[in-house]
């Protein structure tokens, strides 16, 4: 079972607390209307799933309640750094360990 | 106990138990497997497949044979359980399995003549025509004849229980390496765990008294080890525990067995077994090594046996295992066994060594003992119906061959590290050639294998390894490093590493066996390769080796090798199968713990829940809740009760409890645009007091909830789910507004719990509430349908709607959920006047169906857009953007042949679809036929005075006055496609 940080509560804390929500970064457009099919299509369906360092969501569901961003390495599925909805993407090379 | 020892071994006093209806005796400290064995009883069971009689082939859990059924006190029995850990208790009832009609005379061993066509991929490859034969005759017989133990038919009277638990340190398993490792952690005041699977610590000193340590017999520095472990406050020794499963981040779980080996019925208060799981904050992986066995033919007779466990036989439970037993061997550990079992008084027909260079000590000593070696040999296979008489014995230089008398085989085809719990984590395993076998290489986990399951062969070596693992762990857990030096005298050992002979001679005949207990040879493996299966991953499948219950612990390695041999690769290059949890065979209960019966899953219920089941109420679960579905009278049977119940509702007055309704209520500046982004519907302009049907759409543009939506205030929404929605669209909307619009001044909270709901629905519902509501006035003028107030009744505050899910006039009251029953309680009294009848879940779905409304989950299934289900009105045109807007414009959003819910009319009105029928244009295709849809709900309409369905049909709103056909069973059905109102499609009963 996952150790994963919320960092609204400062803690870590079991998986079971936790909920998945999808990847992080994914911006709903302002004006989708705006959107040609293929563009709106990439928005809906089009997602990274690398093997490695991927950012996505999280809520602490069973907790505060609050969504937030995780650096996950999908290799060995360690929640690597937790941070708030709404900062900016994290510089990946930092979680570099050259093991993955 | 004509084969018991005197002064060897651990034992207590005499204990009696039976074995297939005989009453034998052993003594406490016993297993069963030891004790049958001091009896000579070396046949315990048939094999898997061909019904081969078996014996005991190891002294641990990794025993692939000796599987007996228990029966242990007040009525509990378990099969399958391996007679080498099942601890020997009195009164203790073991029978064989897996034979008919007795073991010695087993009628399905004639499979056995046959066994040259039940090969690799027999089943496979024999049954597979006609189709229809494999579940009417080929699978039970197939099932009948294999198998093993029978599963007991009673519940199971014990409870299991669940613990969580932290440590610093947790050393996994209690030999030399991992004593020597808790004591340094331990030491150093890290909390520490220490667990091993057996009744007591000590792993291979149990087995090896003239092991010296710190200057003591080894069995003296146990007693003192386990006495200054046990005086650690900071220290846990767990025994008969197994650590089964390494999960992410140090998550062990381990399963302790709490009663299997007492006397009489367990205490009440006591588990059978506990789960723990624990998170440690560094692991010491000390599981040690498992000895393979050699490949030869007959190598499965009862009899023969792994050499190191007729040694602890002997030392640990005082038991000769043959008076004439033969040693065969690649590597220097079996002449131990030999030369124990000969100074203990057997008469040693010979060590048979494939090596043509052994150690001088071994030879010296074997001299000094009088026991003849044969080097440069091996076995080429076995005599003997249900217990071995000899050995044929090959030279590997020449043709001389050999018959050698004997009664035991002992045989060491070298040790295999357990990696398995090192696997979990995903490991990587490195090829070690000296010793034929992997041992563990890189972890994510915080881990450190030490002792024989890291290749570490000698005590000293391990009780180092050890010491300095638990000391390094410990400070890497935050201690200072104490470090515990043990120093260990051993005269069994040599001054040389271990080595395994490389190259066994694997001969070609069909019973050399390399998975005893799924009765794979080596001929299986090679012919598996032959047909094409070059990954040992499908090798595995196809032959089943190592998928039984012991999990390939004595056959991985052998099977490798033979499958390497034949591939033409070494064996590094074609790897291990995948170990996967748990690694010893794990009781369901231990799994399950608590959650079983009434505690199995969460059970949600409403305030007015004890009325109904007061009042004989059937329920169904929906989501977590369970729900009165109908309130059977007399003898009525579901269709009699619902019928009534909706006679009741459209003739006069029916109450339903509509509690578990999601609600969630929504304030804020920011509420009616909030509401505008995530509803199809539009809400500026929605005055208070007023509701709305709420339509919910995912960003994909499909239907995910609705509900009926009150606005309260300019700030203020009543919002109401599904009833198994709720979660979902409380999470969905905290996303959006988290995420996406967190600029929105909106609270979001759920409600559900808050309120109790009661739903009246009938012409007289307003005359029943009228004289108990007086700051609401509810004519028809003043609260319309599809209104919302705040109000009393009978002095309890309430929001009252003015909804309906009927098509009849209808009122549901919400009230705080302390009030709910007793206000139903009166509404129930004073409603007899009326006629009152509480109606359940069916009855509500079928007065819905009758009038067309949908149910989210039934009627749609992530599919369906707003358009499909007729519900374009619900869309608010002119709003800029909502949640799912943009999709509903691609292009596949708004093809013609989507499917459309519509009524379905049966041509025989008493018909009743059942709900999921396919629907079909053309009754005369040939199978397979183009399926155009399917039912999604269908009923007995007793106010129609017929049946109703609803459907989703290809194009359907096209298709109305057309005929279309439902195939069944034996007939085929046809139906007319309608519009989906069934009954006042004026909706003149709103207001009657």
């Amino acid at each position: 079972m996952l150790l994963i940080r919320c960092p609204y509560c400062n803690d870590e804390l079991p998986e079971l607390e936790y909920s998945y929500a999808g990847e992080a970064h994914v911006d709903r457009p302002p004006d989708p209307a705006s959107l040609d099919d293929e563009a709106w299509r990439d928005f809906l369906f089009v997602r990274r799933n690398p093997r490695g360092l991927h950012l996505e969501r999280w809520r602490h569901a069973f907790g505060c309640g609050r969504f937030f961003n995780a650096v996950r390495d999908t290799a060995t599925d360690e929640v690597i750094h937790t941070y708030h909805a709404g900062e900016p993407r994290p510089d990946l090379e930092k979680f570099d360990r050259g093991a993955s | 106990m004509k084969y018991r020892v005197a002064n060897k071994g651990r034992l207590g006093a005499e204990v009696g138990f039976s074995f297939d209806g005989r009453s034998l005796t052993g003594r406490r400290g016993d297993t069963l497997a030891s004790a049958l064995l001091a009896n000579g009883v070396h046949l315990v069971g048939r094999s898997f497949k061909y019904h081969r009689p078996r014996g005991i082939l190891s002294a641990g859990s990794e025993e692939p044979n000796a599987l007996v059924s228990i029966k242990r006190p007040g009525g509990r029995s378990d099969p399958n359980t391996r007679a080498t850990v099942q601890e020997l208790f009195e009164g203790l009832v073991a029978d064989s399995q897996h034979r008919w009609p007795s073991l010695a005379v087993d009628l399905n061993a004639l499979t056995s003549i046959a066994s040259p066509f039940v090969a690799a991929g027999f089943y496979y490859k024999t049954f597979m025509w006609p189709r229809s034969f494999w579940t009417r005759f080929y699978e039970p017989v197939i099932r009948a004849a294999a198998g093993l133990g029978e599963a007991p038919t009673d519940p199971d009277p014990d409870t299991y229980a669940h613990l969580y638990e932290h440590c610093d340190v947790l050393v996994i398993g209690g030999g030399i390496a991992g004593i020597a490792a808790a004591m340094s952690a331990g030491a150093s005041g890290a909390k520490t765990i220490l667990v091993d699977e057996q009744a007591e610590i000590g792993g291979t000193l149990l087995s090896d008294p003239s092991v010296e340590i710190d200057g003591a017999s080894c069995w003296q520095w146990l007693e003192k080890a386990h006495d200054e472990l046990g005086e650690m406050d900071n220290v846990l020794v767990l025994s008969r525990t197994t650590a089964i499963g390494y999960y992410h981040q140090n998550m062990v779980v381990m399963a302790q067995r709490l009663t299997d080996h007492r006397d009489g019925p367990p205490p009440k208060a006591l588990p059978r077994e506990r789960l723990w799981h624990v998170r440690a904050k560094q692991v010491v992986l000390a599981q040690g090594a498992i000895e393979r066995p050699l490949v030869f033919s007959g190598n499965d007779r009862p009899g023969v046996m792994l050499a190191d466990a007729s040694r602890t036989y002997l030392n640990r439970y005082g038991v000769l295992v043959g008076a004439r037993p033969l040693v065969v061997t690649n590597n220097d550990t079996a002449w131990n066994a030999a030369f124990d079992l000969a100074e203990a008084g057997a008469d040693i027909a010979a060590i048979v060594d494939e090596r043509f260079e052994v150690h001088p000590d071994l030879k010296g000593r074997a001299r000094t003992l009088n026991i003849n070696v044969l080097t440069g040999h091996h076995v080429a296979k076995t005599e003997g119906r249900l217990r071995i008489v000899a050995a044929i014995v090959h030279s590997d230089q020449g043709a001389a061959k050999q018959r050698i008398v004997c009664d035991a085989v002992l045989m060491s085809g070298g040790w295999t590290p357990s990696v398995h719990l090192f696997s979990h984590t995903r490991g990587s395993l490195n090829w070690n050639p000296d010793e034929q076998s992997f041992l563990p290489g890189d972890t994510i986990e915080r881990c450190r294998p030490v002792g024989a399951g890291n290749g570490t062969t000698t005590f000293q070596g391990a009780a180092t390894e050890g010491a300095t693992a638990g000391a390094a762990a410990a400070e890497d857990a935050g201690f200072k490093s104490t470090e515990r030096a043990i120093k260990v005298r051993s005269t069994s050992e040599l001054d040389q590493p271990l080595t395994v002979l490389a190259h066994s001679a694997v001969p070609e005949g069909a019973k050399a066996f390399i998975d005893f207990q799924n009765d794979v040879t080596t001929r299986d493996i090679k012919q598996a390769v032959r047909e094409g299966f070059t990954s040992i991953e499908h090798v595995k499948r196809y032959t089943t080796t190592g998928m039984a219950t012991d999990q390939g612990k004595t056959s991985n390695i052998n099977g490798l090798k033979v499958a390497a041999a034949s591939i033409g690769k070494p064996a590094p290059d074609i790897g291990l199968t995948t170990f996967r949890p748990p690694y010893t065979p794990t009781t369901f209960g231990a799994l399950a713990g608590h959650h079983k019966g009434a505690t199995f899953d969460i059970e949600r219920r409403t305030p007015i829940d004890a009325w109904a089941e007061a009042e004989g109420a059937v329920y169904e679960p929906v989501g977590q809740w369970r729900r009165a579905r109908y309130f059977p009278q007399g003898q009525e049977d579901m269709h009699q009760a619902v019928a009534r119940e909706c006679m009741a509702v459209r003739n006069s007055l029916g109450m339903f409890d509509a509690s578990t309704l999601g609600k969630i209520e929504i304030v804020g500046p920011d509420a009616a645009e909030f509401m505008n982004r995530m509803y199809t519907n539009p809400w500026t302009k929605l005055t208070p007091g007023r509701c709305r049907y709420g339509l919910m759409l995912s960003e994909d543009g499909f239907i995910y909830d609705d509900g009926v939506i009150g606005r309260l205030g300019p700030d203020r929404f009543h919002v109401t789910t599904t009833t198994g929605g709720a979660p979902r669209v409380l999470n969905m909307m905290e996303d959006y507004l988290q995420t996406e619009w967190s600029d929105l001044s909106v609270w979001l909270t759920s409600v559900t719990e808050q309120w109790a709901v009661i739903a009246l629905a009938g012409p007289r519902s307003r005359d029943l509430i009228k004289p108990m509501i007086d700051d609401v006035d509810l004519s028809d003028e003043a609260f319309p349908h599809m209104s919302i107030a705040t109000g009393h009744i009978l002095s309890i505050p309430m929001r009252l709607f003015r909804v309906s899910f009927s098509g009849e006039r209808g009122y549901e009251i919400n009230v705080p959920a302390r009030y709910g029953l007793g206000l139903w309680k009166h509404l129930f009294a004073e409603g007899q006047r009326y006629d009152i009848t509480p109606y359940g879940t069916e009855t509500m779905h079928v007065l819905r169906a009758e009038k067309g409304f949908i149910i989210v989950g039934q009627d749609t299934d992530g599919t369906v857009t707003p358009d499909d289900a007729g519900l374009n009105w619900a869309i608010g045109k002119k709003k800029p953007d909502f949640v799912g807007k943009r999709s509903l414009t691609r292009p596949d959003m708004s093809k013609p042949d989507r499917k459309h819910l519509v009524g379905l009319l049966t041509t025989d009105s008493n018909e009743v679809l059942p709900e999921g029928a396919q629907i079909v244009a053309d009754p005369d295709q040939q199978i397979p036929m183009d399926m155009i849809g399917h039912v999604t709900s269908s009923y007995w309409s007793a106010p129609s005075g017929r049946s109703i369905a609803m459907a989703l049909v290809a194009g359907g709103r096209n298709r109305f006055g057309e005929t279309v056909y439902i195939p069944l069973e034996g007939k085929t059905v046809p139906a007319t496609v309608t519009a989906t109102t069934f009954f006042d499609p004026d909706n003149k009963r709103i207001n009657a």
